[in-house]
């Protein structure tokens, strides 16, 4: 009897969970809630209240380092423009752990009860997916600062993407390499697991045969479960010949196989894609192994502009030291465009989330937009960007421009 | 000459599942149960030594002594707080309660440490050997990870065989019961299990960074999961299997890359596994337990 | 009626029907007075297949005592072909309801047939070496899933297990997308859905562990020299269990799918199957209803910590440690009940002195 107590109570809890959740949840959710992680400044008597922008991105987990930089970078762009005065902004982030399904959801849900009006996420391209379908439904306007798969943007009018298309990015990897290295006997290694890297392998190797490149290796493939171990990949362009190896995925895996090559003494030309940037700074590493490195990422943290040096201080002071790379440069200049939309279509935080999605949509088809990734930035009419990609090579530890 | 570098590739991740799925095997073999969060153990270790290394400028055999110390003391209040109080619930209680400790330990590292990556520096400075022209090198992280292995194996037969904690702690092992009714403290020898399993997690966790240099909180969490494989591959419980169970998957895992898919890597690995336990039930090197009612 | 009553076995089933029943009809109410929010609204139908997967996952664990690590692999199976079958079944039922049954029927059984090939080989096995088994299955189906390819263009229906992308001719629309996983998958799931298959579940595991065979499964896992030293075939049942635990999680999983515009083949991984063990365990082996309640508490517990900003995952291990220090270290619990009694000691005294 005790135990169908214990246990009737304990549903009892759970209903009432559900009631109180679902209760505080509709309530006025202006009021509620202040951005945690965003120093939003108190708007000035009778001004407009603060438009809510929500960023969803993995900040627990494998994939947060790259969530965390996005935050980082994003929470800078709030502070300098709720400093300026004017139209302010409220900030707010959820993990989604990086999740492509139910965990995505609900942090996008989460923010939605808050009262979000624009979502400048997700970071992840799984995540991105699952929210972008979810945002078309309720006319939410979607700019995501990292989530590249051409299916992301193409999911609806309203989402919009501030990186490059993966395909574009392999395309524009495969003509680089024709009009540098048009000779070279080219070895791709690739995250079969991961969309990011086999999207731009896919898109790299369609170009790379319309080129008439000599691709020796395509198929030297890691996923998620197996990237301890990267020897066996490196050995076969190595065998195969390879004086140049693609290497399309993030700088954590990327610092391996510059290790390791540099450890058998196999010294081709390594080639990498945006996700390299960052491998200059990664704690303890040798930057002497990534001599020679050449990538293509719309970022560099070295640059002497007064905005980058800037925003570089900034992020270094925020975050202990660490040198912001482009998922942080991605962030700011997200929340700038997003900033500039808002204020050329007048909207702000009393505007419904719908009106704002119509009148930023209107804005991103004309506007131009300058910010540390690039200048002159323009989407088209599928949400997808369009900006130089710059090739870097570096040198003595600092990117220089390809010649 | 290409298979014979692969082979060396293989040997080298081999070993270094060897020496996780030793430290798998030992706790299991006596505590009975699967401590999910010893690949968490060996991510700290690793985080010690990168510490004590980058940090203090210290030499690396302080980085490895620094971890070898903190692991084994977090492996005894771990075992004290998480684990003592479950001693004689199922072991599924057990089972879930470490995987409580795995996800405390791999936040609890984001948020020391932060998820950004940290290259961690080999503790080894000898240059690899090169032969046949550069064709078949030999890294100084292999020779070092397989010397620890034969040496941690070694030491451990000889522990568990021949000194008098070793063996209470193969009777515990055996029967708990009957170890308790011949006055062997049950506790203690767990605890000591613990801690030696812990000091191994160290030891492992240095020459798993040395030779895949990249540390984050999530590190230790899939190789943990290969080793746990190659444990009960070698037949957990056996110190030789965990061994020998480490090393072949290794091979098994840089042959199916190499010669059939590296997109299909994990799911030839998987299969292969399935048929030896299919044909060995007990693992390469397990006992087959009499059942008795 | 009054014999139903006496029967223990039947009450607590009875009582495990009932709280999902009121559970459901509450939150119907709640949302039709509109005071469910998107989050909450949004937790309903997960929460119905973790329900059902932790169910099914009891009767491997808690009834068989076999200990299974790929539970999230029959799941991936069941949301993948459930999600094939609502896209190419389009046309030909254009009820949603109807649909999303056949594409869950059909998850189920795509699930049940993997359990029954991969059941007959691996059912040999016992215990932890069991468990590495459904380990090293969850592993190859995600790798497989990963490179799968599937879609429709002017020429039909196309699938592939490749190495790169599949190509596919004019109006192309692929259905899953490699390493990208299902996408743009049209969503049919509804809470009334998730709610029957909970019901169908309960109906399924609380009949087989009550009837013959689920006594005699129960002996086998007690004790299977002694059960089959009295004629039960061990491998059958075993079997039985195997399949109908994978039937079941098929289901889940195609309802899973059908929920979110995108799946991927990771979201099946070995940390998936992990959650779902650990609602089992910590809902108690054996006890369904347990299963049904820590299902979703645990799963609404991370989410209603999100306040707690990058602390929230920290403290959901913390709290795991210690839910399962106080529900089974017998030393925890006589504490707690001595400083329970202690407790109401105190309140008791104070009454007395009241009464004075």
């Amino acid at each position: 009897m005790k135990k169908m107590i214990a246990l009737a109570l304990a549903a009892m809890m759970v209903v009432s969970m559900f009631a109180g959740c679902g209760g505080s949840s509709t309530g006025t959710p202006a009021t509620e809630a202040p951005a945690a992680n965003a120093p939003a400044a108190a708007p000035a008597e009778g001004a407009a209240p603060a438009i809510k922008i929500g960023l969803s991105g993995p900040m627990t987990g494998g994939a947060s380092e790259y969530g965390l930089a996005v935050r980082g970078g994003m929470e800078i762009a709030v502070a300098e423009i709720n400093a300026k005065g004017g139209l302010q902004i409220e900030f707010k982030s959820e993990d989604d752990q990086a999740d492509g399904s139910d965990l995505a959801v609900s942090s996008y849900n989460s923010l939605k009860d808050w009262g979000m009006q624009i979502l400048a996420g997700a970071v992840t391209t799984g995540s991105a997916l699952a929210i972008a379908a979810e945002t078309v439904n309720d006319q939410i306007f979607m700019l995501t600062p990292s989530a590249s798969a051409e299916d992301v943007a193409n999911t609806g009018a309203n989402v919009y993407q501030m990186c490059f298309t993966d395909p574009n990015q392999g395309a524009s990897a495969a003509e680089l390499m024709k009009a540098k290295w048009p000779d070279a006997t080219i070895g791709v290694i690739y995250d079969s697991s991961d969309a990011y890297s086999a999207g731009i392998r896919d898109g790299f190797l369609a170009k790379a045969k319309e080129l008439g490149l000599n691709v020796a290796v395509d198929n030297a493939a890691f996923t998620a479960d197996n990237k301890a171990d990267l020897s066996a990949q490196v050995t076969m362009c190595k065998d195969a010949g390879c004086d140049l190896v693609f290497l399309p995925f993030y700088y954590t895996e990327a610092a391996q196989v510059l290790t390791y090559a540099n450890t058998v003494g196999y010294a081709p030309t390594f080639f990498g894609c945006d996700g390299m940037d960052g491998i200059l700074n990664v704690e303890g590493f040798d930057t002497a192994l990534a001599e020679g490195l050449v990538l293509m990422t719309p970022f560099d943290a070295s640059a002497t502009d007064e905005a980058t040096v800037a925003f570089v201080e900034q992020f270094k002071a925020n975050n202990g030291g660490k040198v912001p790379n482009q998922f942080a440069a991605d962030g700011y200049d997200v929340i700038y465009a997003l900033y500039n939309a808002c204020v050329a279509a007048g909207v702000d935080g009393n505007t419904p989330a719908a009106d704002v999605c119509a009148a930023l949509q209107e804005q991103f088809a004309t506007m131009k937009v300058d910010g540390l990734t690039g200048s002159g930035m323009t989407w088209d009419e599928n949400g997808m960007i369009s900006k130089a990609p710059a090739a870097m090579v570096v040198t003595n530890g600092v990117y220089v421009p390809v010649a | 000459m290409r298979i014979l570098q692969y082979l060396i590739n293989g040997i080298s991740i081999g070993s270094v599942y060897a020496i996780i799925a030793l430290g798998y095997t030992m706790v299991y073999g006596i505590a009975k149960m699967l401590n999910f969060a010893h690949g968490d153990v060996i991510m700290v270790g690793a985080y010690i030594s990168f510490c004590v290394t980058s940090y203090l400028g210290l030499p690396a055999w302080a980085g490895v002594l620094a971890a070898v110390a903190v692991c084994t003391v977090l492996g005894v209040v771990i075992e004290g707080l998480a684990y003592k109080p479950l001693r004689g619930t199922p072991s599924l209680a057990v089972l879930i309660t470490a995987i409580g400790v795995s996800y405390f330990l791999q936040n609890a590292a984001q948020l020391i440490w932060s998820s950004s990556p940290k290259n961690f520096s080999s503790i080894v400075t000898m240059k690899p050997i090169s032969m046949a022209g550069g064709k078949l090198v030999i890294t100084g992280e292999v020779l070092l990870t397989v010397a620890a292995c034969i040496l941690v194996m070694v030491g451990l037969t000889l522990f568990t065989g021949k000194t008098r904690t070793g063996k209470a702690m193969r009777a515990v092992s055996e029967d708990r019961d009957a170890a308790q009714l011949m006055g062997i403290n049950v506790n203690r020898t767990i605890s000591l299990t613990f801690a030696i399993g812990s000091a191994l997690a160290a030891i492992a966790g240095v020459l798993l960074c040395s030779t895949v240099p990249t540390l984050q909180p999530t590190t230790g969490s899939m190789p943990g999961i290969r080793a746990f494989t190659a444990a009960v591959f070698g037949g957990i419980g056996s110190i030789p299997g965990a061994m020998l169970g480490g090393i072949l998957l290794g091979i098994i895992e840089t042959f199916s890359k190499a010669y059939l898919s590296t997109q299909f890597s994990d799911a030839i690995v998987f299969s292969v596994l399935i048929i030896i336990l299919l044909v060995k039930p007990a693992g390469l090197l397990g006992r087959q337990m009499q059942e008795k009612v | 009626m009054k014999k139903l009553l006496n029967n223990k076995a039947a009450r607590t089933n009875l009582i495990t029907y009932l709280v999902v029943v009121l559970a459901f009809l509450a939150m119907q109410l709640m949302n039709s007075a509109g005071m469910l929010g998107s989050s909450m609204k949004g937790f309903l139908v997960p929460i119905c297949v973790y329900i059902s997967l932790a169910v099914s996952l009891n009767l491997l664990v808690g009834i068989c005592g076999e200990l299974s690590l790929g539970h999230a692999g029959f799941m991936g199976i069941g949301a993948f072909s459930g999600i094939l079958i609502a896209a190419l079944l389009k046309n030909t039922i254009p009820n949603d309801f109807l649909r999303l049954l056949c594409a869950m029927l059909g998850g189920g059984v795509f699930a049940g047939v993997v359990g029954f090939v991969i059941g007959v080989p691996v059912l040999r096995l016992r215990g932890d070496y069991l468990a590495i088994v459904t380990l090293a299955f969850g592993e190859i189906m995600k790798n497989i899933v990963g490179n799968l390819y599937a879609g429709t263009d002017a020429e039909g229906f196309h699938i592939a297990i490749s190495t790169s992308r599949m190509p596919l001719g004019e109006g192309g629309k692929y259905i899953i997308n490699g390493p990208l996983g299902a996408t743009g998958i049209q969503k049919l799931a509804t809470f009334s859905m998730g709610f029957l298959l909970v019901l169908f579940t309960l109906f399924v595991v609380l009949n087989l562990i009550n009837s013959k065979e689920g006594r005699a499964i129960k002996a086998v896992r007690d004790n299977r020299i002694a059960a089959e030293s009295v004629g039960i075939n061990v491998t059958a049942f075993r079997m039985k269990a195997f399949v109908v635990s994978a039937f079941l999680a098929g289901m889940a999983g195609a309802l899973f799918g059908l929920n979110y515009s995108s799946v991927t083949a990771t979201k099946f991984n070995f940390n998936t199957s992990i959650n779902i063990l650990v609602f089992v365990v910590l809902g108690g082996m054996g006890n369904i209803l347990g299963s049904v309640i820590s299902a979703t508490v645990l799963y609404i517990l991370p989410e209603a910590m999100r306040s707690l900003q990058d602390y929230r995952m920290i403290l959901y291990a913390i709290v795991l440690i210690v839910v399962m220090l106080c529900t089974w270290s017998p030393k925890v619990k006589e504490y707690l009940s001595v400083a329970a009694d202690k407790a109401l000691g105190i309140f008791r005294k104070k009454e007395v002195g009241t009464n004075e």
